[in-house]
């Protein structure tokens, strides 16, 4: 079998839980308040929204009126502040402190691109409204190309994937289709050994089959190997770049030629920009195509888990192939190219309904306004600047995964410091929890042991950085010194204890259920 | 019983092979969260994919040792799939195999070769 | 700039730190041609006046479907959404926070994860659903590539109802996973249609209710058809407070239920983000695509919420992923589920019955004008009407009328030939004047 395990539990162990000494009377733990869920509270019959008697029977639609019960509870205005409330309390955010979540870019999201995107003329406007009354929207659209396609130095874009993950599967698309085109379809994808899980994903997902490239002892594609895969039936290459270790691809310029003189196309996953924008364009290295994710380089939240949005740039090769829609300048304005007939009659297909992400569109482009060229290039020298910061002040207590050499905007380490301490990767992080940290990103990339890939972004202060580096400098310390508790059963000061995934993959419940016997009475039929 | 290095087990009765993962792999791979097995009837080579054995954070593919055809799958498993970590080389079986040529499993480690290699690792 | 802390006498504290004597020294990996030092042609940073003049200059160049009369639907619904949902949207810890994978510490969003789940699974009257998809037409493409891997089957049959765009989207994705789409011919009232086109090789069928020309349907025979075939029945619904009247997917027998959920919680947005539903029965949620927030418990014994059967994903499984989405569209979910528990079922249902008794209205008065044809017998709260002459062009002169009439379905589909027919809807924020502004408009203009 294939060993696939990242070698840690998954189940909380038996650590002894702190004793403050001190309980409340009825079990309540201060500002921090606990909530049931909804459904939990007998509200089946309660609304917090007024609205009108209604007079019109719905006799004209007979048997397909529903007359089950749905089995929704309500909550008044009053209780559904003091449910949502209660519940973010229980999170982490940006706005709190740091999240070093390398290769996820945790800026700080500007209130100005929430303001804007407020703005009625871009919030309630309909996507199939008729043109002259959706030119704003389309000028907006038209204005974030031009920003994109000059800061990547790339001819097109294709504004409509709707996360990143998406955008990588419009560019595959689109070289699939540019092969297709030439009548010579190929069947393999590269993809280094230390890529993101979506690329080959998305690799198999388009119908490639996935070889992988091997990485040299300094963290790099290995040219070598690149050279002896690359071959007629090879579709293209995916190459993050910076790569998921942190690194600038020295030979990107080569990599891109080899590439190019097999036929094959360069698609670069953009996830790393926020290491090179203002500074290097995708375009001068050789890239095809490349996503950029809003939610990263560009600020958009990330809202607990999305909405994203993913344009992709596009070389020449690839441009005739993009996907519907576009904006183009017409005689009375701009307009849309919508369906796949006529002048769109080379572009592979739709990636979704409607035209793209529009709320992140003008969140984004907002933000490329406030910064301006010179802001953005700022951007991506103090992220570097951050990054390599935190490698030279925790280098002493932990070890890099690639000490020569400067990093960019991610700093990796592995494992290798923790051993005989009997504490993991996964302990440690969970110790961060305690000291005031979101940990950060764990055993990614898979090329390197119990890796710990830190990225700070620009949006954080010098005293932040000397925060975190000082916790963490103190938590090393503590593992070496034999503290074990404190990592095994951390966290011990969030508003849970580490859960127990392995039930929960065991028994899924993934849906509130009513006991039985104990009757919530959801609404009656009628 | 033999062994392979990809730490799957056989054990053969007659012509029919009892295959599963060894109590290494069972410990390596942390708390068994789900088995995909194969289907009756499933023609298997040796070499290629006979089963999915899911932790919460990883897939492994489970290799068939032997090569035959599909009689009996674990069902067991769907409900308990702790029992692989508990009996991985007796009752946390995946499936049941008619095989063609009981040589091959002569050829298979025996216990004390398969010790032997994982003292390698 | 305000967004950035460091200060030079930082940078340089920094550098000495690390070892560097400048910037550039930390770039020193990028090829020299690569490197840029002359400034991109863009404007230099902004304050923030500067930057909502700009904004606001454009939003005013688009018109607001609440400065008049407004009609159009199609796959996007405009609807009242209360105060307090964008209130909690906006708070730090809900906006500013990330994906749940450290569990401790993102309880807020995991509980509320698994609220949505239960409430968009009462919904569909299915057993489980997701922690939501991009939107409703991805949510369709991925239902169908689930059908496959389900059934190990590669044709799919889309009704001639289901909104164009979907279809679309659908034939992109399952083109490039070599399956068969036949997209049965576009007629208003045809979902049954598709019992015709079910084979031994049919892996599932798509059908829309109420579909892109409003039709409401009950699809039981053709889930009994598909069934019996050995084949999957995915419903589609691109107008979530439909659920509130109609006989749920669940009911009529569908084994997956997708849906647009943009209707309850979000705004228009031009057409992003909106938020994916999807749903199935349980026997088959291990081949489910997305995020999914199942319940556990901590160290303490006390019941707390994680992602789990995160083995289907594409950050563990990698190339035999279910899909290689890696986000949901968290922060819609968000106002999906806090709008939805205002309204609870009482409030859900009554809205969804103003929605209908509106477009009862709109289709009586429209009914009555001279050559007017009302094709829609079964709606919700969707009509598709022919009209004497071309759609896009009456649109476009009841624009001057200051009435924003509907979506011509042309624009959807130019080459279905029905570019006479006219997509409107009425919410419960449409005016009664409204409904007789434009029946007079129109009239005035057909006459």
């Amino acid at each position: 079998m294939t060993m696939q395990t990242v070698g840690r539990p998954t189940r909380p162990e038996d650590v002894q839980p702190l004793d403050s000494g001190f309980a409340s009377l009825t079990g309540g733990r201060g500002l921090l308040q606990d909530e049931a869920l909804i459904f939990e509270r007998d509200g089946w019959g309660k609304t917090g929204v007024d609205l009108p008697a209604v007079d019109a029977a719905a006799d004209d639609l007979g048997d397909l009126v529903r007359k089950s019960p749905i089995g929704l509870p309500g909550l008044s205005e009053p209780e559904a502040m003091r449910h949502y409330v209660r519940l973010s309390q229980k999170n982490h955010a940006i706005d709190l402190a740091l999240y070093p979540l390398g290769s996820c870019t945790m800026k700080h999201n500007p209130r100005l691109n929430e303001k804007m995107a407020r703005l009625a003329g871009f919030a309630d406007l309909h996507p199939m409204a008729p043109l002259p009354t959706i030119q704003g929207a389309l000028t907006l659209m038209d204005r974030l190309s031009h920003w994109l396609k000059t800061l990547t130095g790339m001819p097109a874009v294709a504004l409509s994937p709707k996360a990143g993950a998406h955008g990588e599967l419009c560019g595959l698309l689109a070289i699939r289709a540019a092969h297709e085109a030439k009548g010579d379809p190929r069947r393999r994808v590269l993809v280094p050994t230390s890529a993101h899980g979506t690329n080959p994903a998305t690799a198999a997902f388009v119908g490639y089959s996935v070889t992988e490239i091997a990485q040299t002892d300094d963290g790099r594609v290995d040219l070598a190997d690149l050279e002896a895969k690359l071959g007629p039936d090879v579709a293209a290459i995916m190459v993050t770049n910076p790569n998921t270790c942190g690194l600038f691809e020295r030979d990107i310029i080569e990599i891109a030629r080899l590439t190019h003189a097999a036929g094959a196309y360069f698609y670069c996953d953009g996830a790393n920009f926020n290491a090179i924008v203002g500074r290097v364009r995708p375009g001068d290295l050789g890239v095809d195509a490349m996503h950029i994710n809003l939610h990263k380089t560009f600020s958009t939240p990330h809202g607990g888990g999305g909405p994203g949005a993913g344009p992709v740039v596009l070389s020449e090769a690839l441009a005739p192939f993009a996907p519907a829609p576009w904006v183009v300048h017409g005689p009375e304005g701009l307009t849309l190219v919508e369906e796949t007939v006529e002048e769109a009659a080379q572009a592979f297909g739709r990636m979704s309904a409607f035209h793209g992400q529009m709320g992140m569109f003008v969140r984004a482009y907002a933000y490329m306004r406030s910064h301006g060229a010179d802001g953005l290039r700022q951007v991506a020298e103090d992220a570097v600047l951050n990054a390599n910061y935190i490698k030279a002040r925790l280098s002493g207590v932990m070890t890099p995964a690639f000490p020569e050499g400067p990093c960019m905007h991610e700093a990796l380490f592995d494992d290798s410091w923790l051993e005989g301490t009997g504490v993991t990767t996964l302990d440690f992080a969970k110790a961060m929890i305690d000291e005031g940290f979101h940990p950060m990103t764990m055993y990614f990339p898979l090329v390197v042991h119990g890796a710990m890939l830190i990225e700070p972004t620009e949006t954080e202060s010098k005293q932040e950085l000397d925060r975190f580096c000082e916790a963490l400098i103190a938590l090393a310390t503590a593992a070496k010194a034999g503290d074990v508790d404190r990592f095994k059963g951390a966290p011990y000061l969030a508003p849970m204890r580490r859960l127990d995934e392995t039930l929960a993959a065991r028994k899924p419940r993934l849906t509130w259920k009513p006991e039985p016997g104990v009757a919530p009475a959801p609404l009656a039929a009628e | 019983m033999r062994f392979t290095k990809d730490h799957e087990w056989v054990s053969l009765d007659g012509d029919v092979a009892t295959i599963g993962i060894t109590a290494y792999a069972a410990e390596q791979l942390g708390d068994v969260v789900f088995v995909e097995t194969p289907e009756v009837g499933k023609s298997v080579t040796a070499g290629e994919g006979l089963a999915v054995v899911e932790s919460v954070k990883a897939a492994s593919d489970v290799y068939a040792p032997l090569t035959g055809e599909v009689l009996e799958a674990n069902a067991a498993l769907a409900e308990a799939p702790e029992t692989v970590n508990q009996a991985p080389e007796a009752d946390g079986w995946f499936a049941k195999v008619k095989i063609a040529d009981a040589s091959a499993y002569e050829a298979l480690m025996d216990r004390a070769a398969y010790d032997a290699f994982l003292e390698t690792l | 700039m305000r967004y950035l802390p460091l200060t030079p006498d930082d940078r340089a504290q920094m550098l000495g730190v690390i070892g560097a004597a400048t910037i550039d020294d930390l770039f020193a990996d990028v090829p020299a041609a690569a490197r840029k030092s002359e400034p991109f042609d863009l404007p230099h940073h902004a304050g923030e006046l500067e930057v909502e003049r700009e904004l606001s200059g454009l939003a005013g160049l688009n018109r607001a479907a609440g400065a008049g009369p407004f009609f159009c639907g199609a796959g996007a619904y405009r609807h009242h959404v209360p105060a307090t949902v964008d209130h909690i949207i906006q708070r730090s810890e809900f906006l500013t926070s990330y994906t749940p994978y450290q569990p401790e510490i993102a309880q807020g969003t995991l509980q509320v994860l698994f609220e949505f789940q239960t409430q968009v699974a009462a919904l569909t009257g299915l057993d489980v659903a997701n922690a939501s998809m991009y939107d409703g037409s991805t949510a369709c493409a991925e239902a169908v590539m689930m059908a496959r891997r389900v059934t190990r089957r590669k044709r799919a049959v889309l009704s001639g109802g289901l909104h164009p765009h979907y279809a679309a989207t659908t034939q992109t994705i399952a083109h490039a996973e070599g399956m068969d789409i036949v997209r049965q011919t576009v007629a208003i009232d045809a979902e049954a249609a598709v019992i015709e086109a079910i084979d031994s090789e049919t892996a599932c069928v798509v059908v829309q209710t109420p579909n892109v020309f409003g039709v409401a349907t009950d699809v039981t025979a053709i889930a009994e058809a598909a069934h019996a075939a050995g084949a999957l029945l995915i419903v589609v619904t691109t107008e979530a407070v439909s659920y509130g009247l109609l006989k749920s997917p669940g009911e009529m027998g569908a084994d997956i239920a997708v849906a647009e959920g943009q209707s309850i919680g979000n705004a228009l947005n031009f057409g992003g983000p909106y938020i994916g539903l999807f749903t199935c029965k349980e026997k088959l949620v291990r081949q489910m695509p997305g995020r999914l927030c199942g319940e556990t418990v901590d160290a303490d014994g006390r019941r707390g919420f994680v992602l789990t059967l995160s083995t289907r994903e594409q950050h563990i499984r990698r190339d035999k992923a279910t899909s290689n989405i890696c986000t949901n569209s968290g922060l819609c979910a968000l106002a999906f589920t806090v709008h939805l528990s205002l309204l609870g079922e009482t409030g859900l249902r009554q809205l969804a019955a103003i929605n209908h008794a509106k477009t009862q209205r709109l289709a009586k008065a429209l009914a009555a004008i001279p050559g007017v044809e009302v094709l829609t017998k079964r709606y919700f709260n969707e009509i598709a009407i022919r009209l004497p002459g071309n759609a896009t062009q009456m649109v476009e002169a009841l624009l001057e009328d200051g009435i924003v009439a509907g979506v011509p379905f042309s624009r959807l589909d130019p080459a279905a030939g029905l570019d006479d027919v006219l997509l409107c809807a009425a919410t419960e924020t449409t005016l009664d004047e409204d409904i007789d502004a434009f029946a007079q408009a129109l009239s005035r203009r057909i006459g």
